[in-house]
């Protein structure tokens, strides 16, 4: 116990000592100037204490004293794991879909909408998924093809009354186009460079929106989208079809739930397919897949439209839903949020983004009280999860399921 | 020997900025031989390579594979024709599994149940990829990391193969083993190699004619034995 104690004291002691550090600007120096100790020596005696009581308890697991306490645990830990192993994965989808069908018969209104929330930020994360974790080309405004359409919805809603199943392919494609304009001269660039471009090239489109009246009415959004329609038969004297708007939050849901199964299923296709293959090539040596006759400028921007397209798809849902579009909701925090969603839940893994859009959709709704504190705890949860599980919540499983599917 | 070469640099030259690392070298490459290209650091020999696979571009001169000019041709297009390099420090996909690496190899050709074939004389060649074939491409060791180079690239059913410096950073046991291998594809395909090399000794050996490569010229080109028993080359190259 001596022993283990010796090995971590060193990097502990010098933890606290940082975190005091830390800890005294943030709680010592107040807005009129005067400085103060006490508050902070106090909240840092809380932390220090129930840290040492943590590493008290590491230190006595590393040695095998608490495996009295554990071992029980652990026997029913590994008997869980059996039980799931067993289970083929179908089952899992298939309870996963099953609870998402019935969620909205139990849950409230703001449930529902957080929910619908998180189906969209899955669209959004998977699509950025395409670019970063199969292509390896780190996006920072993405969500630029999220507004593009967004508008493209609310203008030709606005401007010609079209329903949003005939724009959802429309917005789609505009998103593409976008995708295609920008990747057409930035894609050469590799790194770092790429990801500064497209951080530009995201606060242009936002800056455009802001900024041209005439099409967009600027900051002030454009109010009155309509919701996405069904058209019903109705059969009252005569024959004649009647338009439902699907305001409820209830149907909402499920379209989003839908455009969310399309993602997850168009992903996880070209996630396996040929050129998802040679995305991840590109991702690992561009230079070698090059030489192996991938044309990985043709491909980057591929995954860059495929991207974008995803986007365009969540965009319009947003706009229907929201009934209201402003380009606030398009700024570059937007880009880093779903960006974490991504590089928390796993690159290039489905089940680990979908989980990560979860994640940081959820959690700060769970913890409102805390709001003003959102994003302190949301960069150390950041910094928490590079350090312990730099692959993401769940990692992209390389074992390639892929490689067997066609034999040889 | 066949009158036209299959490969041939003509007077190529190439730089990095204001660095010319090729000065007008010329070389051909008969169908079905195995040339060696030696010549210390820095001398261009990897350029050589990259300027033929369209990676760097070409300032000057021209390259003809099968009688045709390939300059500025699209990096991409040349697998397609059977022309595939092996790049220097192997360069596999790390985080792809063996065959995933060895399925790349083959991206630019359409027809399964030749791939199929091709994957099974691969694995034939290098029985411990077979064994590994669902390892992370990046948890080999060396030596397995340039059989799956090599397994790639003919993956791809190459005519020509460039080979940039196999031995490198590899215990001699395995340089022998990746050399005799060399040698095979050589005899038993009939796939013409360009090899480019530090250790001379191997290369000139394994290699029916060399070229030496000095800062970016073209020094002497003879016989592999006639280079391997000059008294300069000896001196300069083999270290006596």
């Amino acid at each position: 116990m001596i022993h283990e104690f010796k090995k971590v004291w060193k990097p502990y002691t010098i933890g606290l000592v940082w975190l005091l550090g830390l800890l005294w600007p943030l709680l010592g120096i107040h807005p009129d100037g005067t400085l103060s100790f006490g508050k902070t020596f106090t909240v840092w005696f809380y932390i220090a204490v129930s840290a040492s009581f943590c590493l008290l308890l590491y230190v006595m697991n590393k040695s095998g004293r608490l495996d009295v306490v554990s071992r029980p645990f652990t026997g029913f830990r590994e008997a869980i794991k059996q039980a799931s192993g067993k289970l083929p994965v179908w089952i899992w989808i298939l309870i996963l879909l099953l609870f998402a069908l019935c969620y909205p018969q139990f849950t409230n209104r703001y449930a529902q909408d957080v929910a619908t929330n998180v189906l969209i930020y899955i669209c959004l994360g998977l699509g950025l998924n395409v670019v970063v974790g199969l292509a390896g080309m780190l996006d920072l405004g993405y969500i630029a093809f999220y507004g593009v359409g967004a508008y493209t919805y609310a203008l030709m809603n606005l401007h010609f009354g079209m329903s949003f199943w005939v724009c959802l392919p429309i917005a789609a494609l505009l998103a593409m186009t976008a995708g295609c304009i920008i990747g057409y001269p930035t894609l050469r660039m590799r790194g770092d460079y790429l990801a500064i471009v497209t951080l530009g090239f995201g606060e242009i489109v936002r800056i455009l929106l802001n900024n041209w009246m005439a099409l967009t009415n600027g900051p002030n959004g454009l109010l009155g989208i309509k919701a996405p329609s069904l058209l019903i038969p109705v059969f009252d004297g005569g024959f004649s079809f009647e338009v439902f708007y699907l305001k409820k939050l209830q149907y909402l849901y499920y379209v989003a739930l839908a455009l969310a199964l399309i993602t997850v299923i168009a992903v996880r296709n070209l996630n396996f397919s040929r050129i998802g293959r040679a995305w991840e090539a590109i991702r690992e040596d561009e230079t070698a897949a090059e030489l192996m006759g991938v044309n990985t400028f043709l491909l980057k921007l591929l995954a860059y439209a495929m991207g974008a397209i995803f986007a365009g798809l969540a965009g319009a849902f947003f706009a229907a839903r929201m009934r209201f579009v402003s380009p606030e909701s398009f700024t570059f925090l937007e880009s880093a949020m779903v960006l974490s969603m991504v590089v928390l839940g796993g690159m290039g893994s489905i089940p680990g983004i979908i989980l990560g859009a979860a994640a940081l959709i959820v959690l700060p709704e769970v913890f409102r009280e805390f709001e003003s504190y959102r994003m302190l705890a949301f960069g150390m949860a950041m910094v928490v999860m590079m350090l312990f599980r730099p692959e993401g919540l769940i990692p992209a499983k390389r074992v390639g399921g892929r490689s067997e599917e066609k034999g040889g | 020997m066949a009158s036209q070469p299959i490969l041939e640099l003509e007077n190529v030259s190439s730089s990095y900025g204001n660095i010319k690392a090729l000065k007008g070298i010329s070389l051909k490459v008969y169908s079905g031989e195995i040339v060696a290209i030696i010549g210390a650091n820095g001398a261009g020999k990897s350029t050589t390579l990259m300027v033929t696979c369209g990676i760097i571009p070409v300032d000057d001169g021209d390259i003809f594979y099968n009688g045709q000019s390939i300059r500025g041709m699209a990096a991409e297009k040349l697998p397609v024709q059977g022309l595939c390099q092996v790049p220097e420090g192997r360069r596999i996909f790390p985080r792809l599994t063996v065959h995933e690496n060895l399925e790349l190899g083959a991206f630019c050709r359409r027809k399964r149940a030749e791939i199929d074939k091709d994957m099974a004389y691969v694995y034939s060649l290098f029985p411990t990829l077979q064994e590994r074939r669902k390892q992370q491409g990046g948890t080999l060791s060396g030596g397995e990391q340039q059989m799956l180079a090599i397994g790639r690239a003919l993956m791809t059913k190459p005519k020509v193969l460039l080979m940039d410096e196999p031995s490198l950073g590899l215990a001699p046991l395995f340089v022998q083993k990746i050399f005799d291998i060399i040698h095979d594809i050589n005899k038993k395909n009939g796939t013409t190699i360009l090899l480019v090399e530090q250790n001379a000794n191997l290369a000139l050996k394994a290699a029916a004619r060399g070229y030496v490569l000095e800062t970016g010229t073209i020094m002497m080109e003879d016989n592999a034995d006639s280079l391997l028993h000059n008294p300069e080359i000896r001196k300069a190259y083999l270290g006596e």
